[in-house]
């Protein structure tokens, strides 16, 4: 996004001719390619390649973000960055947060904002044995409960308590690490696991009882969406300040967001050509795990009868809600935590082009796990 | 020391499968007690050692092709190389130049050597995301970031040893330089410079080590497209469906530190045969 001040007012001058030029045609093309400038933006992930981010990678690989005048450098996660410090901090140009985690910034301060809620329900299950009678949250009583911690658990916190138990004496709460170790070895009850990572994994692991792959019929799993105490997961921040003061970086928002969006469409329409992109980027995983992988992360977007990217408000609602009674904010944000301006206008732009943004008609496929996720 | 090495892995291998037949024995307690032991033997925990070795000629996928694990993690630690490469040369010279300095003006000694201690306090994950942040809003790329953490590592053995090896001649020999009238620099190149080798090598060889712990730990946090740190991040997660990829490269990372300990090493003869003197 920095280019010296001739670039700028060159842009200037060719944007003052170009609006000029377009005022009365008003099919202005955005996204086809047609660039008089290309805007070299970043955007920065929560973790390392995988299916989790497929419609951002399709987008670049695919040449959708090309198309809407942009060149993106997609920025893979570590264990101690923090998408949205490295955004307020000014190192990206946009990144993918989940909405609690990023309003506990955003209320310490940091001037962050979402602009497109991709994920429209929640990811994450508490795992644990068919055999455990563990069938909702109330029958965690007296259970070994494992958690991420890092802002991870806020959903279980809520959720027990709802039931009745007191997490600080009803149910032993330990720290889990980011695998199904602890739960495989039996030394936890119940596991944290993402729908579309770590509940596989559990899939493709040897059940040494039958020497075959642990199967789903071997779990149970409490769904928060079902409780109803699920929060909103990822979505894009970008820069608040920006935003109100660059009118570059705004219309640079609305094309990347559209690009996004179309990313994401892709991905849904062409699942296996996305986890081959996800493939090809990098991610050492197996080919099993990121297609089954792919399909939940479609279904944590798939429908979105909003159209994607705008924001589903009975759960922006509820995380909210959650988020307070939690102690995890102090108080609900402002109106300008969200915005729903830039997809609406992305979506603008797709739907004119007649491509399909809500995914009515998208349904889950059946996904063969291999061992190890080969 | 080819030999040693065998020796050692060998030895290694004994322990381990040893320890897993007593585990298997005894459903994991010390013998004849029923004291738990520490670590359980099963095969998430501790996979046979042969499945291990399996492992490394066994396909992964790379991108759209496939290799063996082996060659994998050689492409994955030619990259940790290069990273640590630059932190380790990096890392030595400004350790060189503090020692120097210090040195030089006793103040300096004063002033600088509790913060060159303190500095190897400071956490690496508290470290990171502040380097990376900086190297980002200068639009350094990563691997920047993570050679700058290899050197915060590496400096420090480097300078302090070099601080003892410089101030290591004998009186004599000073006051013999200053006899001659010998300027500074002098006396540093003639005599502080060689009567300070048989302190270098001993801590380039640590800061070799060091700046390869540097690298990966800096791709662990910081995350990069490639590097053993990143291969190490990924099979820890699928740790408990896949446990010998993680051992195996582990095992990688390793030999990386042991290569570089024998560059080092082989520099350090090459250099001490050249002046005559014997390889500490």
């Amino acid at each position: 996004m920095n280019r010296p001040w001739t670039t700028r007012i060159l842009g200037l001058v060719m944007a003052m001719t170009l609006v000029t030029a377009a005022c009365g045609s008003e099919d202005a093309a955005v996204g086809t390619g047609d660039c008089d400038s290309v805007d070299a933006v970043s955007l920065q992930l929560q973790w390392v390649t995988q299916a989790q981010f497929a419609g951002y990678f399709a987008a670049v690989d695919q040449g959708i973000y090309n198309r809407f005048c942009l060149d993106v450098t997609i920025r893979e996660g570590g264990v101690d960055i923090v998408p949205q410090q490295q955004l307020a901090s000014g190192a990206t140009d946009f990144a993918v947060s989940w909405v609690p985690k990023a309003l506990v910034s955003r209320e310490g301060g940091m001037d962050i904002v979402n602009v497109a809620q991709i994920f429209q329900r929640s990811g994450t299950l508490q795992v644990s044995w068919a055999d455990s009678g563990i069938n909702s949250p109330a029958d965690l009583a007296g259970k070994v409960v494992g958690n991420w911690g890092w802002g991870n658990e806020f959903e279980l916190l809520a959720g027990s308590r709802q039931a009745g138990l007191d997490p600080s004496s009803d149910y032993t709460l330990v720290q889990q690490s980011f695998d199904m170790l602890a739960l495989l070895t039996g030394e936890i009850d119940a596991a944290q696991a993402m729908i579309y990572n770590e509940y596989a994994q559990v899939l493709e692991a040897t059940n040494p009882a039958t020497g075959a792959l642990y199967q789903a019929s071997d779990l149970s799993v409490i769904d928060w969406n079902d409780v109803g105490t699920a929060m909103l997961q990822d979505a894009i921040w970008a820069d608040g300040a920006r935003l109100a003061g660059d009118d570059d970086y705004a219309d640079v928002t609305t094309r990347f967001v559209a690009g996004s969006l179309e990313g994401w469409a892709y991905c849904r329409d062409n699942s296996a050509s996305c986890v081959d992109i996800v493939l090809a980027n990098g991610s050492a995983l197996g080919e099993s795990h990121q297609t089954w992988q792919m399909n939940e992360i479609n279904g944590l977007i798939w429908p979105s009868p909003d159209g994607v990217g705008m924001m589903a408000t009975g759960l922006w609602d509820q995380t909210i809600d959650v988020s307070t009674s939690e102690s995890i904010l102090a108080a609900a944000p402002d109106s300008g935590a969200y915005t729903t301006t830039y997809a609406a206008a992305a979506l603008d732009i797709l739907n004119g082009r007649g491509m399909d943004t809500t995914g009515q008609n998208w349904r889950a496929t059946t996904v063969k796990l291999n061992p190890g996720g080969e | 020391m080819a030999l040693t090495v065998v020796a050692a892995v060998v030895l290694l291998v004994i322990l381990w499968e040893g320890y897993r037949w007593m585990g298997r024995q005894t459903d994991n307690r010390w013998p004849g007690t029923g004291i738990e032991l520490p670590v359980s033997t099963d095969d998430i925990i501790m996979p046979p050692a042969a499945d291990i070795v399996g492992e490394l000629f066994s396909d992964i996928r790379d991108g759209r092709s496939t290799l063996p694990l082996s060659v994998f993690l050689l492409k994955k630690a030619w990259f940790t190389f290069q990273e640590a490469s630059i932190g380790f040369f990096l890392g030595s010279s400004i350790g060189l130049a503090l020692a120097v300095l210090m040195l030089r003006w006793r103040v300096a000694e004063r002033g600088l050597l509790p913060w060159i201690n303190v500095s190897q306090t400071v956490p690496l994950i508290a470290l990171a995301p502040i380097v990376v942040t900086w190297g980002r809003q200068q639009d350094l790329p990563d691997i920047v970031s993570i050679s700058l953490i290899s050197t915060y590592l590496t400096f420090f053995p480097v300078a302090v040893s070099a601080l003892r090896g410089l101030q290591s001649p004998d009186a004599a020999h000073v006051e013999l330089m200053r006899s001659y009238a010998a300027p500074w620099s002098s006396t540093l190149v003639k005599l502080r410079l060689p009567a300070a080798r048989p302190y270098l090598f001993p801590a380039f060889k640590i800061a070799a080590t060091l700046s390869v712990v540097g690298a990966i730990v800096g791709e662990i946090s910081i995350g990069t497209k490639t590097g053993l740190g990143r291969a190490i991040l990924e099979f820890a997660q699928r740790y408990a469906v896949w446990p010998e990829r993680l051992y195996a490269s582990v095992i990688g990372a390793a030999f990386l530190g042991l290569a570089v300990f024998g560059l080092i090493s082989l520099v350090e003869r090459l250099v001490l045969r050249r002046t005559g003197e014997a390889a500490v």
